[in-house]
């Protein structure tokens, strides 16, 4: 397989197939999950304005008080790559075009120089957030064979695909299809890996919320 | 795998829920709860961050509930729970871990850690990796009626003590009472001038009230080993005694946990809600104040500071009315830094005060609350829990510190003017 037949299978039964793995994996996944279900909460509710599931799915997107003093890291290194991600993905204008192939909708980009700028914020705060990892006690303790791969799958497409649009390293038909790739297999993993939250973490905050919200607390 | 392991296994199964499935998949290995829990703070022991004590039963989780983990379990590939290693985790799942719930408002994907703690005993309690000393209150509990063994005589005695000291009737099995007022083994043991005290405020307020000769005893240790079962049987007592008694509110003793088992678990234990209402004595005295039902004369002058427990601040959602009360007696009220929602725990709740093995550990995750209180240097320490009173107690004498600790009802009592005492429960 040459690099023509490379990419154009990474843009044609690649993509689908992974497509496909990424849609039917989140299905099957989030059934998984919420069909245990849970007991209904017998105890007379207390109510106070702010606390319910749907104010912490939002409260919880800031770092509660006094908590970045003692992790400085993980917050700016954590808001950094996030955001860096989501502005590399979502406002990258041929990324666009592909949704808009895909899906019918669009929106306006950003210009190329911003969203390569953003690429290199975000890939060095996914290096320190990656030192950080290896260097506090903690984060290393926790850490297991899913935290170095999934890392590792999130670094690669932005890599590649700031390499092929910088034409570095490779061919830029190589790269492209090199891209392309890592993303398929950042789709094909994700439902079965912790970078599953990126779905669940509405409905944990939303269940966190809830049940102490019952108790009138805002949480 | 032994008979208790797969009972074990069977409840953790059993208590597995939604929430729980979505938090393990939405944790990152980020670690910040460490960071809220302080027997980490105080240690630096990273096998203190709080999810980590749930591992047991996030393998679990895995190997029983997910496809991709079911399929590893086929082919040999994952690694079963084992009783030696439940045993392993009792220290991390029992006395290091108070259920304070700090954790619980700090993680950033929003998971509710103590939550999963709490269902996590229920495995560790069937599966007979509870400790000792949670065990025995249990037992004693169940079949005395009180985690300290206090029978009813006891509390009779109790009572004709602060009759005869506060020139008051301490009602008991009185039928329609408003109020039945609950104690804990603490309270009757230790701290008797907690019953004086209520006597006085009822008194003043022209609130009927009454104690129940078969439910006196709110704490429920069966909560804190994780046994619903026991729980229920305790928790069934009050619910019979308070219907019984056809009283409108049942309120909870100056005791967090208790407060917990009653307020939130109670209707979910005994599977339906409640006929009557359950308050913790600081809300009662705080709706007293707003009602203009309390009415207090002098202030105290020394410098004082609350500790607010956490089950009844966090975990409750009771924290302005024990300021509002503070300041209606104190002259010079200081707050200690973090003090109300996210206030240190005395490290002694969740029954880890009942836990021998764990007093050294105690101790050293206590250091947090010493340098809470060496923020503000207070003269005494007010706080709503007598369970905290001891922990806190036992851990300034430890550390040398000179500041007695008081119930804020009793500090309360004391202000309560005397000459308007006069109006007759």
């Amino acid at each position: 397989m040459n690099e023509i037949q490379l990419l154009t299978w990474v843009r044609g039964s690649g993509l689908d197939i992974a497509v496909s793995i990424f849609l039917m994996g989140v299905i099957w996944r989030l059934f998984e999950i919420y069909s245990l279900g849970r007991k209904k909460d017998l105890s007379a509710s207390r109510c106070v304005a702010g606390a319910s599931g749907w104010h912490t799915i939002f409260r919880r997107s800031l770092p509660p008080q006094g908590m970045v003093k003692k992790s400085p890291v993980s917050y700016i290194g954590g808001y950094t790559f996030h955001i860096g991600l989501a502005i590399v993905v979502f406002l990258f204008a041929p990324h666009i075009l592909l949704i808009r192939n895909l899906t019918g909708l669009s929106w306006p980009g950003l210009p190329s120089q911003f969203v390569d700028l953003a690429a290199v914020v975000t890939m060095a705060a996914m290096v320190v957030v990656l030192a950080d990892r290896i260097n506090k006690p903690v984060k290393r303790y926790l850490s297991t064979f899913g935290d170095w791969f999934t890392w590792t799958v999130t670094f690669l497409p932005v890599l590649t695909g700031w390499l092929a649009v910088r034409h570095l390293l490779l061919p830029y038909t190589t790269m492209l299809a090199v891209h392309i790739l890592c993303v398929e297999v950042l789709l094909v993993v994700l439902p079965f890996t912790k970078l599953f939250h990126a779905f669940t973490l509405f409905g944990s905050r939303w269940f966190n919320g809830q049940v102490n919200g019952h108790k009138g607390v805002a949480v | 795998m032994s008979a208790s392991l797969e009972k074990g296994v069977r409840v953790l199964k059993e208590v597995i829920d939604a929430p729980i499935a979505s938090y393990f998949n939405s944790c990152v290995h980020c670690g910040l709860c460490a960071e809220a829990c302080l027997f980490y703070t105080e240690t630096g022991d990273p096998k203190y961050t709080p999810i980590h004590k749930l591992e047991p039963m996030r393998r679990l989780y895995e190997q029983e509930f997910t496809l991709l983990g079911r399929l590893k379990k086929m082919v040999g590939l994952s690694r079963p729970v084992t009783d030696a290693e439940l045993g392993e985790w009792q220290e991390l799942v029992y006395n290091s871990c108070t259920l304070c719930g700090r954790c619980s408002v700090v993680c950033p994907v929003g998971n509710d850690i103590v939550y999963m703690v709490r269902k996590f005993r229920e495995g560790m309690s069937a599966s007979g990796h509870a400790p000792e000393g949670i065990k025995g209150a249990v037992n004693r509990t169940v079949s005395i009626g009180s985690p300290m063994g206090v029978k009813l005589p006891a509390v009779q005695a109790q009572m004709r003590h602060v009759e005869a000291d506060y020139g008051l009737p301490i009602p008991l099995d009185a039928e329609g009472a408003e109020y039945m007022v609950m104690l804990s083994s603490m309270e009757i043991i230790n701290f008797p001038e907690y019953l004086g005290a209520i006597a006085k405020i009822m008194n003043q307020a022209g609130k009927t009230w009454t104690l129940c000769s078969t439910a006196f005893e709110a704490t429920n240790a069966g909560m804190q080993i994780g046994n619903s079962d026991l729980a229920r049987v305790i928790v069934s007592r009050i619910v019979e005694g308070a219907e019984r008694l056809k009283v409108k509110t049942v309120i909870s003793p100056e005791c967090g946990h208790a407060y917990t088992a009653l307020r939130w678990e109670g209707a979910n234990l005994i599977g339906r809600p409640f006929t009557f209402q359950v308050k913790h004595i600081i809300e009662v005295l705080g709706e007293f104040q707003e009602q203009g039902l309390l009415k207090t004369e002098g202030f105290e002058t020394d410098r004082l500071t609350f500790h607010d427990p956490c089950q009844l601040a966090r975990r409750g959602g009771v924290i302005e009315p024990q300021r509002k009360l503070m300041k209606m007696v104190a002259k010079d009220f200081v707050e200690m830094p973090d003090a109300g929602f996210m206030n240190w725990c005395c490290g002694g709740g969740g029954g880890a005060s009942a836990i021998e093995e764990g007093e050294e550990l105690r101790l050293e995750a206590f250091k947090m609350k010493k340098s809470q209180l060496d923020a503000v240097k207070p003269d005494r320490l007010v706080t709503a829990c007598a369970n905290c009173r001891i922990v806190l107690e036992e851990g300034l004498e430890h550390y040398q510190m000179d500041i007695p600790v008081v119930g804020l009802t009793e500090l309360i009592a004391e202000h309560v003017a005397e000459h308007i005492s006069e109006k007759g429960a």
